[in-house]
């Protein structure tokens, strides 16, 4: 079976680590913070201007000033700050903030990502992407593994304009957990019930399988 | 020293055809909506817009797209705006996208007095196209100038008659930044006091970067995305 967007989640929070700054990109790593696991304290930074988001607003308490980086009504922490955009940038690119997990529609094994645009398609912009790829320290994609036609979106090369070079560690896909090593994409973990062929079969790029790959356990 | 206006009107009052123009806000949030509104209503075309985003069709920057006032903006993300797709596909509007750190540095060095910056954004990607590269310490960077705005429209929470600037909450993104960076920096606030009144401990933006200031009125403040959870 496939992981769901939600278990997707669940598996890149166990990446989290007690004391981190981290950045969750739009989209499944929004999710990751409805999993991270307890007695682990993270701080999420929204980067357009804001360390220690909190959970959406009950309702009738929204409040328009207080958005994150997807535009949606959050809350705040105890213990949070506001900043302006170029500070927020600047801690980014300072290497300040521990993770970022963003979505991609194709990363190559050389860890370049490609995520914000599609030739022929009305073009939204690239956001806060290239600077968060270029600079941060670790960067975690939450992805499908193929797209709806079935076709790998872990490629060689990405054939779409890339948004960063050599900058993704890891991949947590509906299939697998893979890291990205010197020699291609390595495969640590496999989704319940999926087989090894069946990731070598969906992994276009080079694929290392080294050992018995272990099963991703869910509580 | 006056630089307390009227109103809006009277704030842009000198804003011309082609001018370049910054406007604060991220999203709908922070946005100088006295002022687009009194843009619209003066009817100035031809101009270049350095904002992060570009509006939703019928509010924010959206509403000068309606009306055909812009020529070119540019912006990180201009989703959520199905006429600003319809006018660039048509070739009516020109737009350049830049990453959203680099728009926000590119603002700041203008307002600290430096020509450009150095930033690792799109090494390696389009954006990189006919930039000068250069490598420290191991890693490449593009050179980024500085941006050169004629006017910088900004919206803060609280003012002081001298120009003093406090914003609220994430509201402050690019406010801040681009009021440094304006010729000419117009403050609309939801709550305008005498100078003196405002802790110059919380002070975000200096005044000696803001040339006119007014009292805001009928904030909107539109909610893009509104999400909530339950009570349970």
């Amino acid at each position: 079976m496939s992981l769901t967007k939600e278990q997707i989640a669940q598996r890149i929070a166990g990446e989290l680590k007690d004391g981190y700054y981290v950045n969750l990109g739009i989209g499944i790593p929004t999710l990751v913070a409805n999993y991270i696991p307890a007695g682990i304290n993270v701080v999420l930074q929204s980067e357009n201007g804001l360390l220690g988001m909190g959970p959406f607003p009950f309702e009738g308490e929204e409040d328009p000033d207080l958005i994150n980086a997807g535009k949606q009504t959050i809350t705040t922490v105890p213990g949070s700050a506001f900043f302006d955009s170029a500070m927020s940038f600047g801690m980014i690119r300072a290497g300040k903030v521990d993770l970022t997990v963003l979505g991609a529609m194709e990363v190559s094994d050389q860890g370049d990502i490609a995520n914000w645009k599609i030739p022929g398609k009305m073009v939204k912009g690239m956001g806060g992407a290239m600077d968060l790829v270029a600079s941060a320290k670790n960067i975690i994609v939450a992805m499908m593994h193929t797209n709806p036609k079935g076709e790998s979106k872990l490629l060689p090369e990405c054939l779409l304009p890339l948004t960063g070079v050599k900058c993704v560690k890891k991949i947590v896909s509906d299939i697998a957990v893979l890291e990205i090593t010197p020699q291609g994409f390595k495969l640590l973990e496999r989704a319940p019930g999926v087989s090894v062929e069946e990731i070598k079969a969906k992994t276009a790029g080079r694929l290392i399988v080294e050992g018995g790959i272990p099963e991703m356990k869910f509580d | 020293m006056n630089k307390v206006v009227s109103n809006a009107d009277e704030a842009i009052r000198d804003i011309a055809d082609g001018a370049v123009l910054m406007l604060g806000g991220f999203g709908l949030c922070g946005i100088p909506e006295n002022c687009i509104t009194a843009l619209v209503k003066k009817g100035v075309k031809q101009l270049t817009c350095i904002s992060n985003n570009a509006g939703v069709d019928d509010f924010g920057i959206g509403l000068m797209l309606q009306h055909k006032q812009v020529k070119k903006m540019i912006s990180s993300y201009v989703g959520e705006n199905a006429e600003f797709e319809r006018q660039l596909l048509g070739g009516e509007l020109e737009v350049e996208l830049i990453p959203q750190g680099t728009l926000a540095t590119r603002c700041m060095a203008a307002g600290y007095g430096m020509p450009a910056i150095y930033t690792p954004a799109g090494v390696g990607t389009e954006v990189a196209a006919g930039k000068e590269t250069r490598n420290f310490n191991g890693k490449d960077y593009l050179l980024e100038y500085a941006f050169d705005a004629d006017f910088a429209i900004v919206k803060a929470w609280k003012g002081d008659t001298d120009g003093n600037l406090i914003y609220k909450e994430t509201a402050r993104n690019f406010n801040p930044l681009m009021a440094m960076a304006g010729k000419i920096t117009i403050a609309e606030v939801e709550e305008l006091v005498p100078a003196g009144k405002l802790d110059p401990n919380l002070i975000h933006t200096p005044g000696i970067y803001v040339h006119r200031i007014f009292q805001g009125m009928n904030y909107e403040k539109r909610i893009e995305q509104r999400t909530i959870r339950k009570k349970v």
